[in-house]
């Protein structure tokens, strides 16, 4: 009795989650997808065929039977989209990497810290969380514009004489990326160097290897679980992102995420929208797949 | 000793005026901030030596290591190596391999891979690399587990990777720093051997870090005691047991009885110790000089005291009267712990050599403690 209430209980809380992304996960997905086989029309909802609960059955057939995939081939059809999702990809690939340059060094310093200032490092890290998202990103507009303060402190400096244009670009857009997405690449990696044995690194000094090739030996493939963690939280977010290509990037700067808010608020075309959005999240369960089989690799190795 | 093969017997370069140093330590201080590891200490290990570092933990031993290993540098004195100085010289450049504690295994590397580690960095030629790889596991018996990974294997296995590893280098010194600490104790008593074998094998110098006394006495030539960055002594196993030279030595190893009094009588040879808050009078043999009056110690070993019913024939010195207090049998031996008239308890041992003993001492017995004069020794620092 007490075993059948134990198991009864657990199954309670292990449906918490299930529920939690049944709600707020799937039933929302299935909705999006639902939409992208509509029509765009006149009207609201700024589509058809719309759902009525209230004709029975005969009502769903008939609205089933008005589905169809042509945004989907419509998507296919037309270059602008196929570019788009390509060059999010790469964009989100480059600035991946510049991310991994930038924040694997940070997150090795923070690890080899002494213990006594290691909170506080992590701390400094996790600061920039506590000012909104978007407030710093337009920060980055007044320090990355014409007359803008890297612009003058690079002429004040004597380094160029006439202002960079980076405001507008991918490279500001890369900027923005690789600014604000550091935090999610310094942590696992911090992680995974911090729970890593020094002694590991010592004893191959001891056996011969100069400090640099211990770290490539041994430090840098202990702390790949990390590395591929954090790769994958800059990654996905980021072939998606929509705000940094909105306000740093220019004309040139082809995103997804952007395209999609234009189809959506500019041309309200709800269906091609959401298909966009099916597209994209097909296009992430890629990574996403590889990276939870790479969490359960280490996870295992952990045992 | 005389259990010990016949080269160890022999092997005693310490004693050889003519003999030269491997390793030395010359007034080696380390300080950490304010703390001092190690302080002004010298010492000489002698080549082919099986060398133990004893000592509580922080008491700097594990230090001592690491400044051999190149992990840290002297604060001030040297640390020479077959006649060349060490200072500055990294880790990687020197001729010495450490066995770490943690065993530090590299866990993405199989055990094949991690025995060659060492020597892919000498740029050996891969055939000897295979060839020493396949030697080194036949010497530690892990042919069958070469492609396992370290979390494949039991504690005892890992332990002989560690080993095996850092063997492979054929380093000149080979250090270990509590080599055995993680084994269980019957694993833990197979392994003294086969690293006892495994020195005389290869012909290397082993300088153990261990607390643990018993390692050290199994294992090594020579121990150097050691307290607060300071040695306390250096001796054989049986020295350090049998002729501590301090009451820290005397205490640190073993078990035994101290006594703290003045010398009285001070005679040719022997001499007599006044113990007031014991209410016994001690004679020893002098086995340092003392003058009458100073303030002594003596130590005695709980083996080295005979406990008997019957009165003893002299009663004046090296006798007292009191209850057992506590008994404690062990199978081969029982300790006796024995509450003197003046309170005090003193630890007597003896060897069951016989399997029954018609009225064998019981609970609050009248005893009589008796031992000879070299049973114990005198201690003056």
């Amino acid at each position: 009795m007490q075993k059948l209430i134990a198991s009864v209980v657990s199954r309670l809380v292990i449906s918490v989650p299930y529920l939690w992304m049944l709600i707020f996960f799937l039933i929302p997905f299935i909705i999006v997808f639902k939409i992208s086989l509509s029509q765009v029309t006149m009207a609201i909802p700024p589509y058809t065929p719309t759902i009525d609960v209230w004709a029975g059955w005969q009502g769903l057939i008939n609205s089933v039977s008005q589905f169809s995939w042509d945004n989907y081939t419509f998507l296919g059809s037309d270059p602008l989209y196929v570019k788009a999702y390509l060059s999010s990809v790469i964009i989100a690939a480059i600035s991946t990497f510049l991310t991994l340059l930038v924040g694997y060094p940070i997150a090795y310093g923070m690890a080899r810290a002494p213990a006594t200032v290691r909170s506080t490092l992590l701390m400094l890290v996790i600061l920039p969380f506590w000012t909104s998202f978007l407030i710093r990103v337009y920060a980055w507009i007044g320090i990355l514009k014409p007359e803008g303060l890297l612009n003058q402190f690079l002429l004040w400096a004597n380094v160029i004489h006439t202002p960079l244009n980076i405001l507008n670009t991918n490279t500001a857009v890369l900027i923005g990326i690789v600014y604000s997405y550091l935090p999610f690449l310094v942590l696992p990696i911090y992680s995974t160097l911090e729970k890593m044995d020094y002694s590991l690194v010592e004893a191959a000094e001891d056996l011969g290897c100069p400090p640099i090739t211990a770290f490539w030996k041994i430090t840098f493939p202990l702390s790949l679980p990390g590395v591929v963690a954090g790769c994958f939280l800059v990654f996905i977010p980021a072939v998606g992102e929509f705000v940094i290509p909105d306000l740093l990037g220019g004309s040139e700067t082809l995103m997804i995420g952007k395209t999609l808010w234009n189809e959506f608020s500019a041309n309200r075309d709800w269906p091609l929208s959401s298909a966009v959005a099916v597209v994209l999240l097909a296009l992430l369960v890629v990574p996403i797949v590889l990276f939870q089989r790479s969490e359960a690799k280490a996870q295992e190795s952990e045992k | 000793m005389k259990s010990l093969g016949s080269f160890r017997r022999k092997f005693a370069p310490w004693n050889d005026p003519e003999a030269k140093p491997y390793i030395s330590f010359e007034n080696v201080t380390k300080k950490f901030g304010d703390f001092t590891a190690v302080d002004d200490l010298s010492l000489t290990i002698y080549n082919r030596e099986f060398f133990a570092l004893l000592g509580a933990s922080g008491c700097g031993k594990s230090t001592l290591l690491r400044m051999l290993a190149g992990f840290e540098e002297p604060t001030s004195g040297r640390i020479l190596l077959d006649g060349q100085d060490m200072r500055g010289i990294p880790p990687y450049k020197r001729p010495v391999n450490m066995m770490f504690q943690s065993y530090a295994l590299f866990p993405h590397m199989t055990v094949e891979g991690n025995i060659a580690f060492g020597l892919k960095q000498d740029g050996m030629p891969k055939n000897e690399i295979d060839a020493r790889v396949a030697e080194m596991l036949k010497l530690v018996k892990l042919e069958q587990f070469a492609k396992r990974k370290p979390h494949q294997l039991s504690g005892g296995q890992r332990q002989r990777v560690a080993l095996a590893r850092c063997v492979a280098k054929r380093p000149k010194v080979l250090l270990l720093d509590e080599p055995l600490g993680a084994l269980d104790k019957k694993l833990r008593e197979e392994t003294q051997f086969e690293l006892m074998d495994l020195q005389m094998k290869l012909g290397l110098t082993f300088v153990v870090v261990t607390h643990d006394q018993e390692e050290a006495m199994t294992m090594a030539d020579r121990i150097a005691v050691m307290d607060k960055g300071k040695v306390k002594q250096v001796a054989t196993p049986a020295e350090v047991y049998e002729a501590p030279n301090s009451k820290f030595v005397a205490d640190f190893i073993g078990n035994v009885n101290m006594f703290e009094g003045t010398a009285s009588t001070v005679m040719p040879g022997k001499v007599d110790i006044d113990v007031p808050a014991d209410r016994i009078t001690i004679r020893t043999d002098a086995t340092r000089d003392c003058s009458t009056g100073q303030s002594v110690g003596f130590a005695i070993r709980p083996e080295k005291i005979r406990l008997s019913r019957k009165e003893p024939a002299n009663t004046a010195v090296n006798a007292a009267h009191g209850e057992l207090y506590d008994i404690a049998y062990f199978g081969d031996m029982t300790v006796f712990h024995v509450r003197l008239e003046s309170g005090r308890i003193i630890k007597a041992a003896s060897l069951n050599a016989v399997r029954t003993v018609e009225d064998p001492l019981g609970y609050d017995d009248k005893v009589w403690v008796n031992f000879d004069t070299d049973a114990g020794i005198l201690l003056t620092a």
